[in-house]
């Protein structure tokens, strides 16, 4: 239906679209190859000289090796707790399930801050001491989620006469879960644990308030922005922490689909607690 | 059909077996409630024990208070945390700003995904659409602070924006630390948000109903305004939610791009929990939940949730 006027003037609004998405992420990268000590446009050369610096940089080992730790266990208790939610929520019905699955969404759908003050508030009311496992606690309550949304998801479109095939055949309980069920949904599980493993690596907003004197990679970099310090070493180290990050997405979207990595699909737990 | 499976499942515990695992997994399998609880009770109890129960007490530390002297936790009930937010017309200004910017930044992502999307889900071929889709989701996944940052290094005065601008001979705009600033950085960082179910909502769109509309005498802008956009709000609200609550508790963008007037309430609450303050940091929490929570009703009211 669209006239040819119409379409040239999608064409130039997506590609505007595409250089405002992607041109200020690739400064990053460009400035991370600037031997200049302070930041001007256009780069003074072309070094690998902050690379160095951070590979060196004792602080910024010990903060990206305290995400990793983190986001591994959060992706951990992650796992276990969102596939219970997960096959429980889709085996039965119950009074109060549209609740539960709203209840999982609400640490992300909430603004961060609410998230971060409530659970810092929580942790001196109980007495205890911010460290590693006070970050932990917090990324996994919003990781849970992603492990839900890609299972419950899956679970939703694997056809229900596998496993009553499986039973007919005289399979037991286990034996079905195991050797029919899981293999249906392991990539689900998968890209579910890349994607709580990716939002744990990156997340500062929440992180601020539940790190006590430890910094993880976010918390380092945030810290020198806000001071204006190590410039140069944050943009090798940001360039590092893109890549990171986009690694376990693009993976997540290649094992599960591309649907499966919106964040937005948040949106659809959301609505699911809305409906019924 | 869970029925269905649980009535064979019982038929084959007449099988033989033996051994303590078997006959505790015979038991579970009779008796659906245990395994649902067995299921649900972990999950429930962390959600329980941790969020919501951290949830309340932000909510009853609201009404305690800081020592001035001491800034120890007083658990004394009262409402001047309250009074003060909403009394004070600095904090009032802060919350009108912070709305303000939030829909200010809800309608700019809004334009702007709408034709990018309708570009995905009604235009480009399959194979663009796919690359498209990729496109979207980088940035979606790209480090927040990484994003936040880059702004950083256009509007610095330096930066490539002023560069850009003296190539063309205009004049140098110093945008950091101005509220524009944080405006343009929230509107590309919660745009994937945006864009995203505005395009699922667009590809759902049966293609009979825009050819029953052209067939019915309706030009592209009546097609557009009577059967597009309708059948869309669904997703343009759902993508609202999003940039909407995002923007309303972000309290690192200000802070990294923004300049003495950039006070939002994030910010009002992170400086609070700095100095000690966590009361009057959680009365000002307050405000973006009961926001949120107006915004999620009227988003319901509107049938968004059903439609999606």
């Amino acid at each position: 239906m669209e006239s040819a006027g119409v379409k040239v003037a999608l064409r130039i609004w997506v590609a505007l679209v595409l250089l405002f998405l992607f041109v200020p992420i690739l400064l990053i990268v460009v400035y991370a190859f600037d031997p200049a000590t302070v930041e001007s446009w256009p780069i003074k050369g072309f070094t690998l000289h902050w690379f160095n610096v951070a590979w060196h940089d004792p602080e910024v080992r010990d903060a990206f090796l305290l995400s990793v730790k983190v986001g591994l266990l959060a992706t951990g208790i992650a796992l276990v707790l969102g596939s219970a939610v997960a096959y429980a929520l889709y085996q039965f019905s119950f009074f109060g399930r549209d609740a539960i699955s709203f209840l999982l969404v609400l640490p992300i759908a909430l603004p961060g801050i609410v998230t971060g003050l409530a659970l810092n508030s929580f942790f001196t009311f109980a007495s205890v001491q911010l460290s590693l496992w006070t970050i932990v606690v917090g990324h996994a309550t919003f990781c849970i989620v992603m492990v839900f949304n890609n299972l419950i998801a899956r679970l939703r479109r694997t056809p229900g006469s596998l496993a009553e095939a499986s039973m007919d055949l005289g399979a037991r309980g286990w034996q079905t879960q195991l050797y029919v069920t899981l293999p249906s949904v392991i990539t689900a599980l998968i890209s579910g644990a890349l994607l709580a493993f990716a939002l744990s690596f990156d997340e500062v907003v929440v992180t601020v308030f539940t790190s006590g004197a430890q910094n993880t990679l976010p918390i380092w970099i945030f810290g020198q922005l806000r001071l204006g310090q190590k410039l140069p070493e944050v943009n090798a180290v940001v360039s590092i922490v893109i890549l990171l990050t986009i690694v376990p997405v693009l993976l997540a979207a290649r094992i599960a689909g591309a649907g499966a990595v919106t964040r937005t699909a948040r949106a659809a737990a959301v609505q699911d607690g809305g409906r019924k | 059909m869970t029925q269905n499976i649980a009535d064979r499942g019982a038929a084959s515990e007449a099988l033989p077996r033996s051994g303590a695992w078997s006959r505790i997994g015979a038991a579970l399998w009779r008796r659906p409630w245990a395994r649902a609880t067995l299921l649900l009770t972990p999950p429930l109890a962390w959600f329980l024990i941790i969020y919501l129960a951290a949830l309340v007490v932000l909510l009853i530390t609201a009404f305690w208070q800081t020592n001035p002297f001491t800034s120890n936790l007083e658990h004394i009930w009262n409402l001047q945390n309250f009074v003060q937010v909403f009394t004070t017309p600095a904090y009032l200004q802060d919350i009108g700003r912070t709305v303000g910017l939030a829909a200010g930044v809800t309608v700019v992502d809004g334009l702007v995904a709408f034709p990018f999307a309708y570009y995905m889900a009604r235009v480009a071929t399959r194979r663009t659409r796919t690359v498209l889709y990729v496109a979207i989701l980088l940035p979606l996944w790209a480090s927040y602070l990484a994003k936040v940052y880059a702004w950083q290094l256009v509007f610095t005065k330096d930066g490539v924006l002023n560069w850009s601008l003296g190539k063309v001979s205009l004049g140098p705009l110093n945008l950091i630390n101005t509220n524009w600033a944080v405006f343009i950085a929230f509107c590309y960082i919660w745009l994937p948000y945006m864009a995203i179910p505005v395009y699922a909502a667009l590809d759902r769109i049966p293609a009979s109903m825009i050819e029953a509309s052209q067939d019915l005498g309706g030009r592209t802008w009546r097609t557009t305004r009577s059967v597009i956009l309708p059948l869309a709000l669904p997703g343009i609200v759902a993508g609202s939610i999003f940039t909407f609550s995002l923007t309303l508790g972000d309290y690192i963008t200000p802070q990294l791009l923004g300049g003495t007037n950039s006070v939002f309430i994030g910010s009002v609450a992170y400086t609070s929990f700095l100095s000690n303050n966590v009361p009057l940091g959680a009365a000002m929490a307050m405000v973006p939940i009961a926001i949120m929570i107006v915004y999620l009703l009227g988003a319901r009211a509107l049938g968004a949730f059903r439609e999606l």
